[in-house]
């Protein structure tokens, strides 16, 4: 588990973190995400103490990092890898070589080292790759080859720096993918840092928002998503859309189950209720489904359908009229 | 080749030229080797004692860097004149291949030293970052990581080296170390012999496009 409580960092008279208060389990795949320059790749830093805080708490498994000795601190890493945007690789070895780099500069047993690549390789599907330079592969590849690397340790934490940033939108799925599979297969905690949203909805679990060096908002993905709270939707740059110019707007979120249940035509039934969508959009978070919809009926249901949603464990919200636009945004 | 040639030119050739040829291929190498052997040692403690070093510590790296700055700011012909007394307590003479070898190296090193200090530093950054977030130490990162990626222009660096060595061993002559380059002052030069003149020219240009042919292959191995 790492918890970091009042996490605070400058450069000179630049506070690049301040006071940030993040709790992360183990097993969970954790967003942070942020315009450039928002600290996220600090943070994350922190992590492994490839920068130091200059106040607060960062303790992983209760072991607060500032506390370490250099020469701790480097077999504390162990436990804790890292892939990077720029896969960098060492050009002039093979890939084999590469993978298998801090397990020998660990002094590991040959033998132990030759049955690991190959294991990983096979993991991230680069066995056939083992003995080129790495100069010859894709991003991709390059990056699958990062992360075998990165495991090597057998670390219980996984941090992710921009890991698809520079890759393209097919190949950052199968890269999300290998790290999920890893997450599941492994069990061990990953944290991404990114600027865009696709990779928090593809893997995150949970997600925080940094801002300006801090942490403005943070929770379960699909929750933040349903209840864009200012902070995030200032980040998604900000949505309007028409809706019903009378009566009232109401956001619901629907996942799978509550599709499959016919919801919205059951409670039309029951109530006696005549509504019109007026938006919706189709989500996918992990392997879920969220179906965002905005219904618009007249104000005298307006109780019973709260009720009505309420019950059924619905989670809903209202949207407001902006009159003079003609427009509708989010109360 | 003595119906080709004349009897005096096949003396120059044996008495003048060859062990004049021979003094030179003495001198660059020598000088290369030890060059590059004090220059790695100092490219070492500059990139150790630098500000974003394992150690930084400025007055050592201030000293040295400013010797290596001084040392490649001299003219090598005026280096060669103010190291005559250092030459000398090291060399115990201040003419012939011996003494001329002192001031080359001296150069040398400033100059090997500057080489490998920036080709290391050419070494991406995000790789021993990379490295350093696997708990790798940091004197391995500088020599199995930052030496050995920066190996293949390390190599070119002193090839151009050899180079500017080759240069210098001709102004060496005028000091009587010998070699080439005397002769081309002695005998070209100074007897206004343009045979001989181009002679050693063409000798000099040879030998430059021999080391930069070994030079391409070796480095081209080394990628």
């Amino acid at each position: 588990m790492i918890e970091i409580k009042g996490l605070q960092k400058s450069f000179d008279d630049l506070k690049v973190l301040d006071n940030i208060d993040l709790t992360i389990e183990d097993g969970e795949i954790y967003g942070l995400v942020g315009k450039s320059g928002a600290g996220k790749s600090t943070l994350l830093r922190c992590i492994n103490g490839l920068e130091q805080y200059s106040a607060g708490s960062l303790k992983i498994d209760g072991v607060e990092i500032k506390a370490l000795s250099r020469k701790e601190l480097r077999t504390f890493r162990k436990g804790v890898s890292m892939i990077f945007q720029h896969f960098p690789m060492l050009t002039r070895k093979t890939v084999y070589e590469n993978i298998a780099f801090p397990m020998r500069c660990w002094k590991y047993d040959r033998q132990v080292i030759d049955k690991r690549v190959k294991e990983l390789a096979e993991l991230v599907g680069i066995s056939e790759k083992l003995y080129q330079r790495p100069g010859q592969l894709s991003g991709g590849q390059k990056q699958r080859i990062a992360i075998a690397r990165a495991l090597t340790m057998e670390p219980k934490i996984l941090l992710s720096d921009e890991a698809t940033s520079a890759l393209d939108p097919v190949t950052t799925r199968s890269i999300l993918q290998l790290l999920r599979d890893i997450n599941e297969k492994l069990g061990i905690t990953i944290i991404v840092v990114t600027h865009q949203m696709s990779v928090i909805k593809d893997v995150c679990e949970k997600v925080a928002l940094l801002e300006a060096g801090e942490l403005v908002v943070s929770g379960p993905v699909d929750e933040l998503f349903m209840y864009q709270p200012e902070e995030l939707k200032t980040f998604l740059g900000e949505e309007k859309f028409h809706a019903g110019s009378s009566g009232i707007n109401i956001q619901v979120m629907l996942s799978d189950q509550d599709m499959s249940k016919n919801i919205l035509s059951r409670m039309s039934r029951e109530l006696d209720l005549d509504f019109t969508i007026v938006n919706s959009e189709m989500e996918r978070y992990r392997d879920k489904y969220l179906g965002y919809l905005v219904l618009n009926f007249s104000e005298q249901y307006k109780s019973k359908v709260e009720d009505y949603l309420d019950q059924n464990k619905i989670i809903w919200r209202y949207y407001q009229m902006n009159k003079e636009e003609g427009l509708c945004q989010d109360s | 080749m003595s119906g080709f040639l004349t009897e005096y030119q096949m003396n120059f050739w044996e008495r003048i030229l060859a062990p004049a040829f021979a003094a030179t291929i003495q001198m660059v190498i020598i000088t290369t080797i030890l060059g590059t052997f004090f220059g790695f040692f100092v490219a070492v403690i500059l990139l150790v004692t630098d500000k974003d070093g394992i150690h930084p510590n400025r007055f050592i790296y201030g000293l040295f860097n400013f010797i290596v700055n001084v040392i490649r700011s001299f003219p090598f012909l005026i280096l060669m004149i103010f190291l005559l007394p250092f030459t000398k307590l090291i060399a115990g003479t201040s003419i012939g291949v011996r003494a001329a070898v002192v001031p080359l190296i001296v150069s040398a090193t400033a100059f090997i030293a500057k080489l490998i200090v920036n080709a290391m530093q050419e070494v991406d950054k995000g790789l021993v970052e990379a490295m350093k977030s696997f708990g790798i130490s940091e004197v391995q990162v500088v020599f199995r990581v930052m030496f050995s990626e920066a190996l293949p222009s390390i190599i070119s660096g002193v090839i151009l080296a050899m180079v500017a060595i080759l240069g210098s061993t001709a102004m060496a002559g005028a000091m009587g170390a010998g070699g080439i380059g005397s002769v081309a002052i002695t005998y070209g030069y100074q007897k206004f012999n343009k045979v001989v003149m181009v002679l050693t020219a063409g000798i000099l240009i040879v030998f430059v496009q021999l080391i930069e042919m070994i030079g391409k292959w070796v480095y081209r191995k080394m990628k």
